[in-house]
């Protein structure tokens, strides 16, 4: 996104004061649990063959966040991810590119060199990523710091502790805060939902997040066990679809963590498709944040072209 | 950037994805099934069945007469005796074999009831299925335990059991019927619907190959008058599910004869959301209450009840959501509503749905496409619907949904239960004291909590005054299949 300037933009402001922020939790729709697993769950036997299934699997490409978040995680391997974010696949110049690469702040830079003439936005991590509990001021400064050092879009987490702990108002204000440093970059707040332990906390902190500001809303740090699952992103996309119906805005839902393979990818996007609709089918509004799922793709898209599945030494480790 | 945008915004079309129709061998023609074998009619007749979805033609079909129903009971009195005499361990072997068959056959029998109904290919694959297997394994494992279903009573069976179905849910019928019958040791009769014999044909092939002992099941093609001849036979049980008008019928023609009767007949069910409800939860339960099977269910949530402060919120959810609705092929995977039963049923919703509109109802239905052959009614939202009204009194058994507001939960209770009927409820709250003093004051066989149309062997279904009596499925389901001795429970 380094390429073309893109448009002056305007981050969302936040819509509620932190005193509101306890009335916004209260209100927000009580969730059934069979009946939001029994949506996701007919949805997902939705059959999507040929020419909608070639479609679906380039919209998950140029929808995904291609992802390293590795203590391990060198320049060397950045330089890797952002070729192979660009051109995923070096022999079919036609599959597009991924959204964005996501990785730690730290190599924010060298992403940005490399990305700079392509249309892979760089997303960073930030604000005590995955647990949001260090020192406010310090989680501040590293949003800020990434935002200076190019990152287009920022992904922060919901401090768990606070909203868990009831204290709304707090963690209402914290977002806010992030809001503010991330400044006019793209913010993704990750509720770690595998934390919140039921469905009504989770569209709770989506109509939190939503509220102070965020442009997207995302499921996970792919750090603990629980990940994105359907019936999760469904209630947060039909949060979303609230929010949109109340306020006017658009935001958008990254799902990420143990999305592998394409027919996961396939699955989500029937449940986006099918909650929020086509304006929701664009990278603008929807992400999905994964590593080994873009060679699942390739395979797939290859295997819909030349009728055969070519093994896995035929696609790019990265 | 906003090229791409463009680009992505394009409508995203599932391509076709249909079931393959080559699973189903279907005959030119059909003879009826008596003794154990496909016979062809005394009466001579036949008629043509279709595929409703492209009014093409799937195969003839016998038309059983009087002297037809006369042979089939006849032979079902002769296998009686073997039946009954037989250890229940050792029936109980046979329904095991049907059900297994059922699952390993599944994907043929769902095609062939999507094919002869109209109903998509997911509820035959995913609902109808399955259920009708597990009433058989279920009803297997009462066969050998009847003295200690019924502790104290000595349950012997009844002799041979008449039993007539509808052709909204075919196979899925003849299990709830079939399995408990024959648990129970007796023989039985069966006529399918009229308009959907073919599962039932196939469900005869199966018995066959299951070796069950021939004249324990026969199956008898043919329209009302043949269900009139076996009404009117030496038969022990009747057993009818279908309109209330022809259980009415049924009652008067059975009346002082001695025979048994359950009926399971038509329902005007209110589905009742409160206004601390799960919302999008609840307003899938409402779709399913009366999009499920195109509305062709007797239990249907028909009438919704909506708390007047959620009334608009909700409304405009329903009409959202109904435009995502898939309409079309009954057997590709992807449809959602397929296609109406049959011409008279298209054209008894065409005149309700006309009512609702000359009484001032106001109707919604969204922009779907319909195909030009075949027979379809777009799912429909009637709002500004009044008690009065002959759409919140009357049975659709379409895609229509009347909408009607109350405010309070005595009202709720006041206008559910104003109805000639009682099959079904539903109650949409979060507040779980709420559900159980509503369930307590509604007159409905079954009270769903939020959630609704939910199916299982081990649960007893039926209805209150007009909407029948007697009940299918549990142990409840069994007794109308016994004679029970000794002190009442």
């Amino acid at each position: 996104m380094s390429q073309a300037a893109p448009l002056a933009r305007l981050a969302p402001a936040p819509v509620a004061m932190p005193g509101d922020a306890a009335r916004l939790v209260a209100r927000s729709p009580a969730v059934d649990a069979v009946g939001l697993e029994g949506r996701a769950a007919s949805l997902a036997t939705r059959s999507i063959k040929q020419a909608s299934k070639r479609r679906a699997l380039e919209l998950a490409i140029r929808c995904m966040d291609l992802t390293t978040l590795e203590g391990s995680d060198t320049p060397g391997k950045i330089v890797a991810l952002c070729a192979k974010a660009v051109r995923p696949d070096p022999l079919e110049p036609t599959i597009p590119s991924v959204a964005a690469v996501c990785l730690y702040p730290q190599l924010v830079p060298v992403a940005v060199e490399q990305l700079a003439n392509s249309s892979v936005a760089v997303a960073s991590v930030a604000g005590g990523f995955p647990s949001g509990l260090g020192p406010l001021e310090a989680r501040l400064a590293e949003i800020r710091a990434v935002a200076a050092s190019g990152a287009d879009e920022i992904d922060i987490v919901l401090n768990r502790s606070l909203f868990l702990g009831g204290r709304y108002a707090d963690a209402f204000a914290e977002l806010v805060a992030a809001r503010e440093a991330a400044g006019t970059a793209h913010l993704k707040v990750i509720l770690e939902t595998g934390e919140l332990g039921s469905y009504d906390r989770v569209r709770q902190a989506s109509v939190l997040a939503m509220a102070a500001g965020a442009d997207f809303i995302k499921t996970s740090t792919g750090k603990i066990g629980v990940n994105a699952t359907l019936p999760i992103a469904l209630c947060m996309m039909e949060a979303v679809r609230e929010f949109h119906a109340q306020t006017g805005r658009a935001v958008g839902v990254k799902v990420a963590g143990g999305i592998r393979k394409s027919k996961q990818a396939i699955q989500y996007l029937v449940v986006l498709h099918e909650t929020l609709g086509t304006h929701w089918l664009t990278p603008e509004r929807f992400r999905i944040g994964a590593s080994s799922l873009l060679n699942d793709i390739l395979m797939q898209l290859s295997k819909g072209a030349t009728g055969r599945y070519a093994g896995p030494d035929y696609f790019t480790d990265d | 950037m906003s090229d791409a945008i463009e680009r992505t915004s394009a409508p995203w079309d599932y391509a076709p994805a249909p079931e393959s129709r080559e699973l189903v061998k279907l005959q030119d023609r059909y003879g009826l099934f008596i003794g154990g074998a496909f016979v062809e009619p005394k009466s001579g007749r036949s008629y043509t069945t279709i595929d409703p979805s492209s009014e093409e033609p799937l195969a003839e079909v016998a038309e059983a007469g009087a002297q037809d129903v006369a042979r089939a009971v006849e032979a079902a009195r002769e296998a009686a005796d073997g039946w009954q005499a037989l250890p229940g361990a050792e029936r109980a072997k046979y329904l095991f074999r049907i059900a297994r068959q059922l699952q390993e056959r599944a994907r043929e029998f769902a095609v062939l009831e999507s094919m002869n109904g109209g109903k998509p290919i997911k509820e035959s694959r995913d609902i109808d299925l399955p259920l009708a297997a597990a009433h058989f394994f279920y009803y297997a494992g009462w066969a050998d335990k009847l003295a200690y279903a019924f502790p104290g009573r000595s349950p012997r069976p009844l002799g041979v059991a008449g039993q007539i179905i509808p052709w909204n849910f075919p196979l899925l019928m003849a299990s709830w019927k079939l399995a408990p019958a024959l648990a129970a040791g007796n023989t039985a009769v069966l006529k399918p619907a009229e308009t959907t014999p073919l599962t039932a044909l196939l469900l005869a092939q199966v018995i066959q190959e299951a070796e069950l002992p021939p004249g324990v099941v026969n199956i008898l093609t043919g329209a009302g008058s043949t269900g009139a001849a076996l009404v009117d036979a030496p038969v022990d049980k009747i057993a009818f599910t279908g309109s209330t008008e022809v259980g009415k019928a049924i009652r008067r023609a059975t009346a002082g004869t001695g025979k048994r009767l359950t009926l399971e007949l038509g329902g005007k069910a209110a589905n009742i959301v409160f206004e601390d409800a799960p919302l999008d939860q609840a307003v899938e339960g409402v779709v399913n209450g009366i999009f499920f099977n195109q509305g062709h269910v007797c239990c249907a949530g028909s009438r919704l009840l909506v708390q007047e402060p959620v009334f608009e919120v909700l409304l405009d959810k329903l009409k959202q959501r109904l435009q995502t609705l898939r309409l079309g092929d009954p057997l590709d995977k992807n449809t959602d509503i397929g296609a109406i039963n049959s011409r008279a049923q298209l054209e008894k919703i065409e005149a309700l749905v006309a009512t609702g509109q000359q009484e001032g109802a106001e109707l919604y239905q969204p922009d779907c496409a319909l195909p030009e052959r075949g027979f379809w009614f777009r799912p429909s939202l009637f709002t500004g619907v009044t008690q009065s009204h002959r759409i919140a009194r009357e049975e659709i058994f379409g895609p229509v949904l009347s909408i009607l507001t109350f405010r309070t939960p005595e009202e709720a209770v006041t206008k559910a239960n104003d109805t000639p009927y009682g099959l079904s409820a539903g109650i949409w709250t979060e507040k779980g004291s709420r559900i159980l003093w509503m369930a307590q004051r509604m007159r409905a066989g079954v009270v769903w909590a939020n959630t609704f149309n939910r199916f299982d062997p081990t649960s007893p279904f039926g209805g209150y005054q007009e909407s029948g009596f007697g009940r299918e499925g549990g142990l409840h389901g069994l007794a109308p299949y016994l004679a029970l001795d000794g002190p009442p429970a």
